[in-house]
């Protein structure tokens, strides 16, 4: 299988926006999944609610409202521009923005599923043998909810990758900066050349596939989304 | 702080809760030595004063304070991990992502670590005493799924001792087990309850366990306490609306004085006077428990002669109760200075005029070694 050049930019980049987005939902998505799991406040439906928008919510939705609050008569615009990073859309960094909500629910539902199963009863027997609520959270909570990280780190990953949607609206399509693999595949086919969309669709078709295989092979029970 | 140390020592706990459906409204001081058992039905409140002294339980009203520091009042709130307490839970609740010795040396590290702060002049359990204590050294390298139930028990009541604590919380630690588990344990418990300088408060609903380790009994009913003090006199009150029905009995204390081995009985010193019991190995000059059922006492009004009764003792009654069938009533007697109670129907008692004072003479028909 031969691809451009074009082709593996935007493969590498697609990896970079993956990687980076699931970074850093790991450290966005696990204090909310800790405290969705745990909390008895009446904000835990509200909360809950709106981390699982971006799994209803049509892309160019999500896109349209971050493009204009990143824009620059929007509030984030208007900060990001104050504290002179300048203005996200049409960057990276802007791509890394959408796709952190628009995963948001990947990582934050398997986590949170996690912690509710280890249930109260580790953590209390672990204050009694003297472990603050830090040290519970990192040898206890941590090492027990790890199956949970572990599914969250690969939908994420894996749902990153196949954006389509909140990167058009957000990113365009800029080679090299925010021409992931699925808008280079729009291109090949606005462009008429079939083959060479071919070739970069299959290649996230078995990527998806594997992901997935391998997700559903290394947990015998479902993953819970 | 105008009190004084011998009041401050022990813990002295004033709880209320109100939960829908269920309160707890509890003033008690627990003595700073010895097995204090919590005893009640489900739902009286006695795990959930636990888990409060453990601060487990967050009770909106309430003041604890344990030999003198303040764990719970107005304006304090020391967390379950500032306490030097050590819980042991129902089920083990070992961390199952640890073996056996790092379940151990989770709550060791800590202790050691907190203890050097607050107590550093005493280390009263070292991890091999735990260890050797609770008899799991073959197990160190297991993961607890590997365990079975009374093991993991074991090393849960291990891993609570190796933090070192000053105060040992048990909440019923034999009630998820079977019958042959708690055979298993109870022996280790027997030898925590001799060996320990902690007090340890513990939860049960069981007779038996009570009046094999308790020193000091609290009953608990409906979220209040209705009786506390030491084991016998509190086992021996007839006023309790505690219903032990076949397990109502007393508990003494006494001494192995001599073995008969040709007919396999132990002759236990006490209450001055020698009871015969079956013979369960115990050494000679060892301490032991005796547990006398008010359903194994009949009374005489002498010393009969051809009875198959091995112990006959003089006795004095004390007071008559009703029963929890009117056919019977419960008549509490002294033994020398011990109490006794003893079962019988309310026309033996009339027929046999026993009246408060009265001199007679008890049977006992079955004695149990603990």
């Amino acid at each position: 299988m031969f691809l451009t050049d074009s082709d593996i930019q935007a493969v590498l980049l697609t990896l970079r926006l993956a990687t980076v987005t699931t970074l850093i939902l790991f450290l966005v998505g696990t204090p909310i999944a800790w405290w969705l799991a745990r909390t008895r406040s009446r904000w835990k439906g509200p909360v809950g609610a709106v981390v699982a928008l971006p799994l209803v919510l049509p892309p160019s939705v999500l896109g349209f409202y971050l493009l204009v609050s990143m824009g620059p008569n929007g509030p984030v615009g208007q900060l990001t521009q104050a504290l002179g990073i300048g203005l996200l859309p049409f960057t990276f960094w802007g791509l890394v923005v959408g796709s952190v909500f628009y995963s948001l629910p990947f990582m934050v539902q398997p986590v949170q599923n996690a912690f509710a199963a280890i249930g109260e009863r580790p953590l209390e027997a672990a204050a009694t043998l003297r472990a603050s609520p830090l040290d519970r959270f990192f040898t206890v909570a941590l090492p027990l909810s790890l199956p949970g990280f572990v599914t969250a780190g690969i939908l994420t990953f894996a749902h990153t990758v196949g954006e389509f949607g909140v990167v058009l609206m957000i990113g365009g399509n800029i080679p090299g900066v925010t021409r992931v693999a699925s808008v280079q595949i729009y291109d090949h086919v606005e462009a008429l050349a079939y083959g060479d969309a071919h070739r970069l669709a299959a290649i996230l078709l078995v990527f998806s596939f594997l992901v997935l295989l391998a997700l559903y092979s290394w947990r015998p029970s479902q993953p819970r989304l | 702080m105008d009190t004084n140390t011998s009041i401050a020592q022990g813990i002295h706990a004033r709880i209320r809760i109100d939960w829908p459906g269920f309160s707890l409204d509890v003033d008690e001081c627990l003595p700073p030595r010895g097995v204090t058992a919590l005893f009640g039905h489900s739902g009286s409140g006695k795990t959930t004063l636990l888990r409060c002294i453990a601060g487990l339980e967050h009770a909106a009203e309430g003041q604890l304070s344990f030999n003198g520091s303040v764990w719970q009042d107005a304006r304090t709130w020391v967390p379950t991990h500032r306490r030097p307490i050590g819980y042991v839970f129902q089920e083990a609740s070992l961390f199952p992502h640890l073996s056996v010795l790092g379940n151990l040396r989770y709550g060791q590290r800590r202790g050691q670590r907190r203890s050097k702060r607050d107590d550093p002049c005493r280390t009263r359990f070292s991890l091999e005493h735990a260890i050797e204590l609770l008899g799991i050294g073959h197990l160190l390298k297991r993961k607890p799924a590997a365990l079975s139930g009374g093991e993991r028990q074991r090393v849960g009541i291990a891993r609570a001792l190796a933090v070192n604590p000053r105060l040992l919380l048990m909440d019923e630690p034999l009630a998820a087990l079977d019958l042959a588990r708690k055979q298993e344990i109870l022996p280790y418990l027997e030898r925590l309850h001799d060996d320990l300088e902690i007090p340890v408060l513990y939860v049960s609903h069981s007779p038996d366990e009570v009046a094999r380790l308790a020193d000091t009994l609290v009953v608990m009913d409906a979220g209040r306490v209705v009786a506390s003090g030491p084991l016998n006199e509190t086992l021996a009150r007839l006023d309790l609306p505690i219903r032990l029905g076949e397990d109502a009995g007393v508990v003494l204390e006494g001494r192995v004085a001599e073995r008969d081995e040709q007919w396999h009985l132990l002759r236990v010193a006490c209450c001055n006077a020698g009871l015969w019991v079956r013979d369960s190995g115990a050494a000679i000059d060892s301490h032991v428990r005796i547990r006398i059922l008010a359903r194994d006492v009949s009374i005489a009004d002498a010393p009969t002669s051809g009875t198959s009764i091995l112990n006959t003792l003089p006795a004095r009654v004390l007071s008559l109760g009703a029963d929890a069938h009117p056919a019977l009533s419960l008549v509490k007697l002294e033994v020398s200075g011990q109490p006794v109670l003893a079962r019988l129907t309310r026309r033996s008692a009339e027929q046999l005029g026993l009246v408060p004072g009265k001199e007679v003479w008890i049977q006992i028909k079955a004695t149990a070694l603990l």
